[in-house]
């Protein structure tokens, strides 16, 4: 095997391929080539590194120097200074925002500090498409303890201890549910691996199965073990082709090690995983509607009991368990259940990917144990907010989830306390929102998405949702009421009380969270028909201010619906019943003449 | 049986275990609403999505409220059915569905007879809080049903019928969220899908978001039309359930009213389909004694079983699933379409009128029978045998609409030569009454025997699939019955297989037969009613002084003075017919 003196990683993850990481390999090659060092340094596509910000990112080992925003044109300079001369490229290191110096190794990063990868474990670290690396990180070695060491009970107990709970949002105790299947009754029985993040804000499923694929596939292993199923199956958005690609070459490579398929490491235990494609409907990540998408069916949720455990996919008992979750499942067997439940707060154990966006510095994907808090994820390691703005709330767990507020930003995460404070942990959503954003249209945004993707089988959420779009896409526009307001929080209630599925029990969330914890900015929508962010239109008038306006005409000229008039060298006036609020007056006004009111 | 305690709006009661919570309360008094739920017990019909969230109660212990329908009891559970929470759950759900609604009620084809009306009645509700936009949809007209589906309320009914109950495929869900909406595939037309016209959907559906065309108003018209001549056939299950159009208990038998109430509205001539009933077990039991005869005489070539073909639902059901079995089927034409042949052919001359004067109005308890009748090989020279169809439903509102007191109508018989009937033809339906009344008949033929008992309780009850084996005085005859067409299916892979040992089968595509046909009045969910009108059907066959088909000597007299002998070349002409195949439906997506 040959040694090589240097191993160059590159994201490899559908961001920072975006951003053209396969052209910054292909020139990383040619620039070895053309030095001949192709065999003293080794160029890894890898998986996400989390720091999506800053991507494309280019790491380098030994000694773990991490480039960031790199270009294929950087190529060049990176193998002619670092590789060949010993010199890191200063202007490729990542800058603190605070201390505005120079950091190389990510270890030293306020992004990574904070973090504790155990679902990530090997994103970034290892070439996903190249199963021998993932070996040499320990992948299939709880397989094999399993297989050949340990009973099923034992195995699901060993869960059990872990306080594993599930990573898909409902935090239902994952051994549990194992042994649920486990005991039903049946030769036939299925494992599924949801795969179907629907959550737009999240991608860590995405990143794991395109950075990782070989944990997902031991998981699934162990998991056929532990309940009596043969047969896997991964349910996956056919919008993640990436995360297909790479799964179907570690399926093809386990298979070929002897990983998969009959008589695993020669334990008589045989199981094999294969792929469904799901079109992208955001209740499709809803267990029953899962199932059904997957039986061909239309995809929607059906009432529980019977829960999967006892009838799923074909009717036969069916273990659902999330990417990330099973994620975890080798290395609690490795490191055992005492080291995980040693980790995170008293009743959710380990940690928690989450996808941090919105008005943060450091967007991307971290993991933290449970039990940290909001301010530390947002301001440690999301690095405060953008532009040195005021935060105004985060709002976690996905569409679905709630908005919280400076008040909780002590809160430590976890799933209990996430619902205590009116939100979710969910799938893993962070978005963070400052001073410039309006809480009424931002739950008018997520209502849009929920609607949107209802699969319309029940009452309060094919048509309650619908209304409550209505209601405060009224209020934006000005001509809410206080009955609005009354009739949103009771239509709100009633969803969640009435609803079928996870979907409609939660969709009212964004509502109700900005409801309780922004009051105030609905009654003067309401009430003064004004918007504090400046960003519900209707509401806003754009105003001239008679004693700056010098009667230039230029607003005059610029408006493109002729709204302003006057004389020259006097005062102008826009006619709010022709303005169309684009703004285009108060751009062009050299005298900061027009006001926003 | 097993039971547990539970306490259900503070009463301590005990019930069978796997009880849900809508049957435990029901069991006990307690009138739990409910909107999509929908349970036909004894026939294996239910529906039960938990879509509509009416019917959902505090469970102690549950964080959220609990659908009523699809929550099982569970040992010492605590129940509330109606607290302010569940009040303003309830009625804020109900609002939600009124205000996607048209609230056109005093127009819609289902005010006064539809359950979305009677709930928002029940609950008392006077306004609705949350309007909004509504979900608006192309309107659908079929030969037999139109759809109007801005009046859909999702409950899922008719999906359950055309799907797992008939196994047709025609209906489903389709489109998300607000729109979502039960269509046909890519939002056809039903025209254009493999719809068989059973009229299930229409007979399930609560709201008027399916009804049958109304052809009333073109009866009417002719009936006010000097030049026409219009003559009325009705079939048998229209007697047993007509009457609870008009506040009478299902079951009870109306034929001697209708009959009056019939000549009141103004037909020339009130004919029955019983006739022409009896009519076709002289050709079909003639074609299944032929096929019979040839078989035990070790001809391979022959088809059997034989399956009856009165049902049109059935019969667009095999073009279109079967095709390649449509040589298996008689080929005898169904009832109305034997009647609408005879009266066109044989009437119209006996009474001196050009056929195309003669207008042939059947009621039936059928929404097919629309669709069948315009069938083009049922037609001459584009003069259709039947000219219209209209349901018992139609009737009914006819009835009111002329003023009739239908009440106190004395009983009526029907005219002559086509009115008069035999026991035989009345069981034509209800599931078993086809092949029982071929029996009879065909027994006499085969044996040259007299049939000793006229009953044969073998063939008769609701379950879905039966067999029987019939001695005919030595040669036994392995009967089949289906009714449904998801039995139907069963039954047709099976004889696809050869695993079938069957001689005759009949199958009726409505589960019960005809007496719950869509053109029925509204069962509402209620099995008795139609288990009322099954007993009734028996009923009226034994107060029949003849209840063979043979012995009825109008029919006699028909093949003496008219068309020869059953099978006959004028029968072939007339009353037989052939199948297409239909398996190709044409999809165009716009």
């Amino acid at each position: 095997m040959a040694t090589y003196k240097y191993h160059i990683l590159v994201c490899g993850g559908t961001g920072c391929q975006a951003s053209d990481s396969a052209g910054i390999i292909e020139n990383l090659k040619k620039e070895l080539e053309a030095r001949n060092l192709q065999n003293d340094v080794q160029v890894i596509t890898s998986g996400c590194f989390g720091f999506c910000e800053k991507g494309p990112i280019v790491k380098i080992m030994p000694d773990n120097t991490f480039y960031v925003r790199v270009t294929p044109e950087d190529a060049a300079i990176i193998i002619e200074e670092h590789i060949v001369k010993g010199r890191k490229v200063e202007r490729l290191l990542y800058t603190d925002p605070e201390t505005q110096q120079h950091i190389s190794d990510s270890k030293h990063m306020g992004f990574y500090q904070k973090q504790l990868r155990i679902a990530l474990n090997n994103c970034g670290f290892i070439d996903p498409e190249n199963i021998d690396e993932a070996i040499s990180r320990d992948a299939y070695l709880a397989l094999g303890k399993v297989l050949l060491e340990m009973t099923p009970q034992s195995a699901i107990d060993e869960i059990k201890k872990s306080g594993l709970r599930g990573r898909g949002g409902g935090g239902f105790p994952t051994g549990l549910k194992w042994e649920l299947a486990s005991k039903s009754p049946g030769d036939e029985k299925y494992v599924v691996c949801n795969a179907d993040e629907g959550d737009p804000g999240a991608f860590m499923d995405r990143s794991i199965l395109e950075g990782d694929p070989h944990s997902i596939i031991e998981a699934m292993t162990i998991c056929g073990y532990c309940i009596g199923a043969h047969v896997g199956l991964v349910y996956i958005r056919a919008e993640y082709p990436l995360a297909i690609h790479r799964l179907k070459i570690a399926l093809d490579q386990a298979r070929e090690y002897g990983l998969l398929g009959d008589d695993i490491l020669g334990s008589g235990f045989s199981f094999d995983i294969e792929l469904r494609y799901g079109a992208g409907a955001f209740v499709c990540g809803e267990e029953t509607a899962l199932i059904h998408s997957m039986e061909g069916h239309r995809g929607e949720p059906t009432f529980k009991p019977p829960f999967p455990a006892v009838s799923g996919y074909l009717e036969k008992p069916t273990n659902v368990n999330n990417v990330e979750t099973f994620a975890c499942i080798p290395i609690i067997i490795n490191k055992g259940a005492e080291w995980f439940a040693s980790i995170g707060s008293e009743k959710s154990k380990g940690t928690k990917v989450f996808a941090l966006a919105g008005k943060i510095n450091n967007v991307g994907l971290i993991e933290v144990p449970m039990g940290t808090t909001l301010r530390e994820v947002i301001y440690e390691i999301g690095g405060g907010i953008k532009g040195g703005k005021e935060f105004k709330a985060v709002q976690t767990g996905g569409p679905s989830g709630g908005c919280l507020t400076q008040k909780h930003l002590d809160t430590p995460i976890d799933y209990d306390n996430l619902i205590a404070a009116g939100s979710m942990m969910g799938s893993g959503g962070m978005i963070v929102m400052d001073e410039d954003d309006c809480m009424v249209s931002i739950a008018k945004f997520y209502l849009e998405f929920t609607v949107e993707e209802s699969c319309g089988k029940c009452t309060p959420c094919r048509v309650g949702n619908k209304r409550l779009h209505e209601i405060l896409d009224k209020i934006t526009k000005g001509e809410g009421t206080m009955e609005d307001l009354d009739n949103l929080k009771n239509l709100s209630k009633v969803i969640k009380d009435t609803a079928l599925c996870g979907l409609g029990q939660t969709s009212p969330n964004p509502v109700l969270s900005t409801i309780d914890n922004f009051w105030d900015e609905y009654v003067e929508h309401v009430v003064d028909k004004k918007c504090r962010a400046g960003v519900c239109r209707s509401m806003m008038r754009y105003v001239i201010d008679p004693e700056k306006c010098v009667g230039c005409t230029l607003c005059a000229r610029n408006c493109p619906v002729n709204a302003i008039t006057g004389e020259r060298k006097e005062a102008h006036v826009i006619d709010q019943s022709i303005c169309i609020k684009c703004g285009a007056c108060k751009d062009k006004c050299k005298f900061n003449a027009i006001e926003i009111k | 049986m097993e039971t547990i305690k539970i306490n259900i709006d503070n009463k301590n009661v005990e019930v069978p275990k796997g009880s849900t919570i809508l049957q435990a309360a029901r069991m006990n008094g307690i009138h739990i609403p409910t909107l999509c739920y929908l349970n036909l017990d004894d026939m294996n019909i239910e529906n039960k999505p938990g879509g509509c969230r009416v019917c959902v109660v505090e469970v102690e212990g549950r964080k959220n409220l609990a659908p009523a329908c699809a929550t099982e009891c569970l040992e010492g559970m605590v129940i509330k059915t109606h607290t302010t929470r569940i009040l303003n759950a309830r009625r804020t759900v109900v609002e939600l569905i009124l205000s996607d609604h048209p609230a056109d009620c005093l127009v819609c084809a289902k005010s006064g007879n539809c359950e979305l009306q009677t709930l928002a009645q029940d609950l008392g509700i006077r306004q609705i809080t949350y309007k909004g936009a509504q979900s608006t949809y192309r309107m659908d007209t079929s030969p037999s049903i139109v759809r109007d589906v801005d009046k859909c309320i999702m409950c899922r009914r008719c999906e359950m019928m055309c799907n797992t109950v008939q196994t047709v495929g025609a209906l489903s869900a389709i489109n998300r969220g607000f729109e979502a909406v039960v269509a046909p595939a890519f939002e056809q037309d039903l025209i254009k899908s493999s719809c068989t016209y059973c009229g299930q959907c229409v007979a399930v559906c609560p709201t008027g978001a399916l009804t049958e065309v109304d052809h009333t108003p073109q009866l009417i018209r002719d009936l006010a039309d000097p030049t026409k001549t219009v003559v009325v056939q009705t079939a048998p299950a229209v007697r047993v359930a007509l009457g609870e159009e008009f506040g009478m208990k299902p079951g009870t038998i109306v034929t001697g009213k209708m009959a009056a109430a019939l000549r009141e509205i103004g037909f020339d001539y009130v004919f029955d389909t019983d006739f022409a009933a009896d009519l076709t077990i002289m050709e079909e039991g003639t074609e299944l004694l032929d096929r019979l005869t040839r078989y035990l005489n070790g001809d391979k070539e022959v088809k059997l079983p034989i399956l009856t073909s009165c049902c049109p639902a059935w019969v667009n059901f095999f073009e279109y699933y079967f095709p390649d079995m449509r040589d298996v089927p008689s080929t005898a034409r169904s009832p109305q379409q034997m009647f609408g042949a005879i009266a066109k052919n044989y009437f119209a001359k006996k009474i001196g009128v050009d056929r195309k004067d003669l207008v042939v109005v059947s009621v039936m308890p059928c929404l097919a029978k629309k669709y069948e009748c315009g069938r083009d090989e049922f037609k001459e020279n584009g003069d259709p045998d039947v000219n219209y169809s209209i349901s018992t439903r139609e009737l009914a509102h006819l009835i009111k609409q002329s003023n009739i007191d239908f009440n106190k109508l004395p009983d009526a018989d029907f005219d002559n030569p086509l009115g008069e009937s035999t026991g035989a033809s009345v069981i034509f339906g209800t599931t078993g009454g086809v092949i029982e009344a071929a029996a009879r008949t065909a027994y006499e033929l085969f044996t040259g025997k007299k049939l000793e008992k006229i009953d044969f309780e073998c063939l008769r009850g609701l379950e879905n699939i039966r067999q029987a084996t019939v001695d005919f005085n030595g040669t036994p005859i392995n009967i089949g019955i289906a009714h449904g067409l998801g039995s139907a299916r069963k039954l047709l892979e099976c004889i696809k297989k050869g695993e079938c040992n069957l001689h005759a089968i009949e199958i009726m595509a409505c589960p019960g037969g005809c007496i719950a046909g869509g053109g029925q009045p509204l069962h509402h969910g209620d099995a008795s009613i139609i288990k009322a009108r099954h007993t009734a059907i028996y009923e009226e066959d034994k107060n029949k002084p003849i209840r063979k088909s043979h012995e009825n000597p109008y029919i006699t007299k028909l093949y003496e003075e008219f068309l020869g002998k059953p099978c006959g070349e004028l029968s072939h002409h007339l009353l037989h017919t052939h199948y297409f195949d239909k398996s190709k439906v044409e999809i165009c997506i716009e």
